[in-house]
């Protein structure tokens, strides 16, 4: 799974839901793998006021992975500033930025193959096993 | 604005003016209807110009092309007259191109000499350039509209090729029968691509399926340029490990296998294992703002009951202490299965579409698959929701039962009043069997008795007419 999917995952217990603590889900014995993929511009400049860019830092920082900007990047940010200002058949070839690229790296093409998945408020574990998270719920949880 | 004439394919005809509509939306294009029939493959319609016309056409599923009318009439000397009127100032322009030059009959046709008389019929309009079967600057047809088992055609038209669609090119590349991972209810490949059209998928959008399966939808979402991810209830699905739908098929093959097939990997964020009613994913509380969602669209074919099981997590009767403690003490071993209890199908609907109102941005789409037994065909089966628009149903027929195909878009927060959002509790079928729990199963368990006592009603209205020559009557019939 890549790395951009636990910025949608919390912990399924709904009771534990409602507990700002059950997001993000925090990585642990997580074995990463880097999975090359196309870049994406649209994607990433429709996803960026999407991305929860405090909790997403944390995950980084606990996964031992670069440092994100303390403050999200702008739409501007994720493209190269073309020094041709006339010409306005640039905007089908626009170059993403070194921002862009990294965030690319981050959350596109890193992915947790194995691991743990472990719930902030209630400590409730789920495995990764061949890259696949397992958020099915035991018996006396449901 | 010009017009247009849309070659459809003759299948899946209530879908084709809803996808016609929704890639004139996704393009930003207005589009208007002019004609339109269940019973033809052509249609016309109001485009702003020939770059319009392309950009809607090219990604349809159920458009084989589209060409800008250049005439039309029910006679051959009407069409021609007709031709005169509207195309005689563009004739110049292609005047030295190289051209090609059609005839095709709908439910009828000539013989290659009648269609070499008919091409000739059109020689005032002195093109010059060389005839060229393949890749011509400028390609012409004349469509001829039969009746069935009619000799003359009812109506003709006459138009200049714009573009032509990627149905033939799609729905041969992501046929099932080549896929190289199937499950027994992978959807067909025209009707996944289908779905992702009416949906709005576009490039750069994000795309969610809860019941993926082996990812059929997920991957027709990518072939239009979204990035996707998806879950199921079985693991096994996703990872591969139980087993091949296909006979003496052995290995490894997994939902990324098929993408890795596709060349869409790169689009793919990966799937997981869990169950709607107990979702991982990040649920808005239904008070909260509606600008935090952040899926632009859900597809999925939620499990019928019949053919895929529909269980979600929990046991059939409340657990005892003992057995709670047992669950609690034993979770974490390897191959621990979870309990799970079957589910009322209109529960599910239900809880799908609170998962979209609580997931999906403004404006973005979630189209889903239910069955409808035929005798039950009545629009107020629809599940709705106060947030959520239904803007479109198509109907997919089979023998004796069919399914709808049910698109409806998340309301912008200002078009909500305040106050609806108390949520109506529903009271579902309740009971712990299957059978109890889905009226549809139920139905299609009993072999739909009532539509077949219905059918042999019908079958004698039918031959009541002919016997006293009431023809009236039976003009009702067909209705």
């Amino acid at each position: 799974m890549k790395l951009l999917t636990l910025n949608f995952l919390t912990c399924a217990i709904k009771t534990c839901k409602t507990n700002p603590a059950s997001f993000p889900l925090h990585p642990r014995d997580a074995e990463l793998e880097i999975v090359e993929a196309d870049m994406n511009l649209p994607f990433l400049r429709n996803i960026l006021p999407r991305l929860m860019w405090e909790e997403l830092r944390g995950i980084c920082g606990e996964l031992g992975l670069p440092e994100l900007p303390a403050t999200p990047p702008t739409p501007a940010d994720l493209v190269e500033a073309s020094n041709a200002v006339h010409g306005s058949a640039e905007a089908d070839e626009e170059e993403p930025s070194q921002t862009a690229k990294d965030l690319h790296r981050i959350l596109l093409e890193t992915c947790i193959q194995e691991g743990k998945l472990v719930c902030g408020a209630c400590e409730h574990e789920y495995a990764v096993k061949e890259g696949v998270a397992n958020f099915l719920l035991p018996g006396h949880l449901v | 604005m010009p017009e247009y004439l849309v070659r459809f394919a003759q299948a899946h005809e209530s879908f084709r003016k809803v996808e016609l509509q929704a890639l004139a939306d996704i393009a930003g294009v207005t589009l208007q209807i002019i004609t339109y029939e269940e019973d033809s493959p052509y249609c016309i319609v109001d485009l702003p110009s020939d770059t319009a016309a392309r950009k809607v056409i090219a990604r349809s599923i159920l458009a084989q092309g589209i060409y800008e009318l250049w005439g039309q009439g029910s006679t051959y000397t009407a069409l021609h007259d007709s031709v005169h009127t509207i195309s005689a100032s563009k004739w110049s322009q292609y005047e030295t191109a190289s051209f090609r030059f059609t005839v095709e009959g709908y439910r009828g046709g000539n013989s290659t000499d009648e269609q070499r008389d008919i091409i000739d019929s059109f020689a005032y309009m002195a093109f010059k350039g060389p005839p060229r079967m393949r890749d011509p600057d400028v390609a012409f047809r004349v469509f001829e509209d039969y009746d069935l088992d009619v000799k003359e055609p009812k109506y003709l038209y006459f138009g200049r090729l714009i573009a032509e669609s990627c149905r033939n090119e799609a729905k041969r590349r992501f046929d099932l029968k080549k896929r190289l991972y199937i499950s027994t209810t992978s959807m067909d490949a025209e009707l996944t691509l289908l779905t992702a059209n009416i949906a709005h998928v576009a490039p750069g959008k994000l795309f969610y399926d809860p019941f993926m399966g082996t990812g059929g939808f997920p991957i027709a979402c990518a072939h239009f340029g979204a990035v996707v991810f998806g879950s199921d209830i079985d693991g096994r699905t996703i990872r591969g490990t139980g087993g091949s739908a296909r006979r003496g098929q052995t290995g490894k093959y997994d939902v990324v296998g098929n993408f890795k097939q596709y060349d869409l990997e790169s689009s793919y964020l990966g799937a997981f294992v869990s169950d709607l009613t107990n979702t991982p994913l990040r649920i808005l509380p239904p008070d909260k703002d509606s600008t935090k969602g952040y899926l632009d669209g859900i597809v999925c074919d939620p499990p019928y009951g019949i053919r895929e099981g529909l269980k979600v997590l929990g046991s059939r009767q409340e657990l005892l202490e003992t057995e709670r403690q047992s669950h609690q003490d034993q979770y974490k071993i390897p191959g621990y299965i979870p309990p799970k209890k079957p589910y009322s199908f209109t529960a599910l609907l239900d809880d799908i579409l609170a998962f979209a109102v609580a997931t999906l941005v403004e404006d973005g789409r979630i189209s889903l698959w239910m069955p409808t037994a035929n005798d039950e065909d009545i629009e107020l089966i629809i599940p709705s929701h106060p947030c959520l628009e239904l803007s479109s149903v198509c109907v997919q027929a089979f023998n004796k039962w069919s399914r709808r195909l049910l698109t409806y878009r998340r309301r912008r927060a200002s078009e909500v009043p305040e106050g609806t959002l108390e949520a109506v509790k529903k009271e579902y079928e309740k009971g712990t069997r299957a059978s109890d729990l889905n009226d549809f199963r139920r139905k299609y368990f009993q072999g739909f008795r009532e539509l077949e006592s219905m059918k042999k009603e019908f079958v004698r209205m039918k031959m009541e007419p002919k016997t006293n020559g009431d023809v009236a009557s039976e003009a009702d019939v067909k209705t």
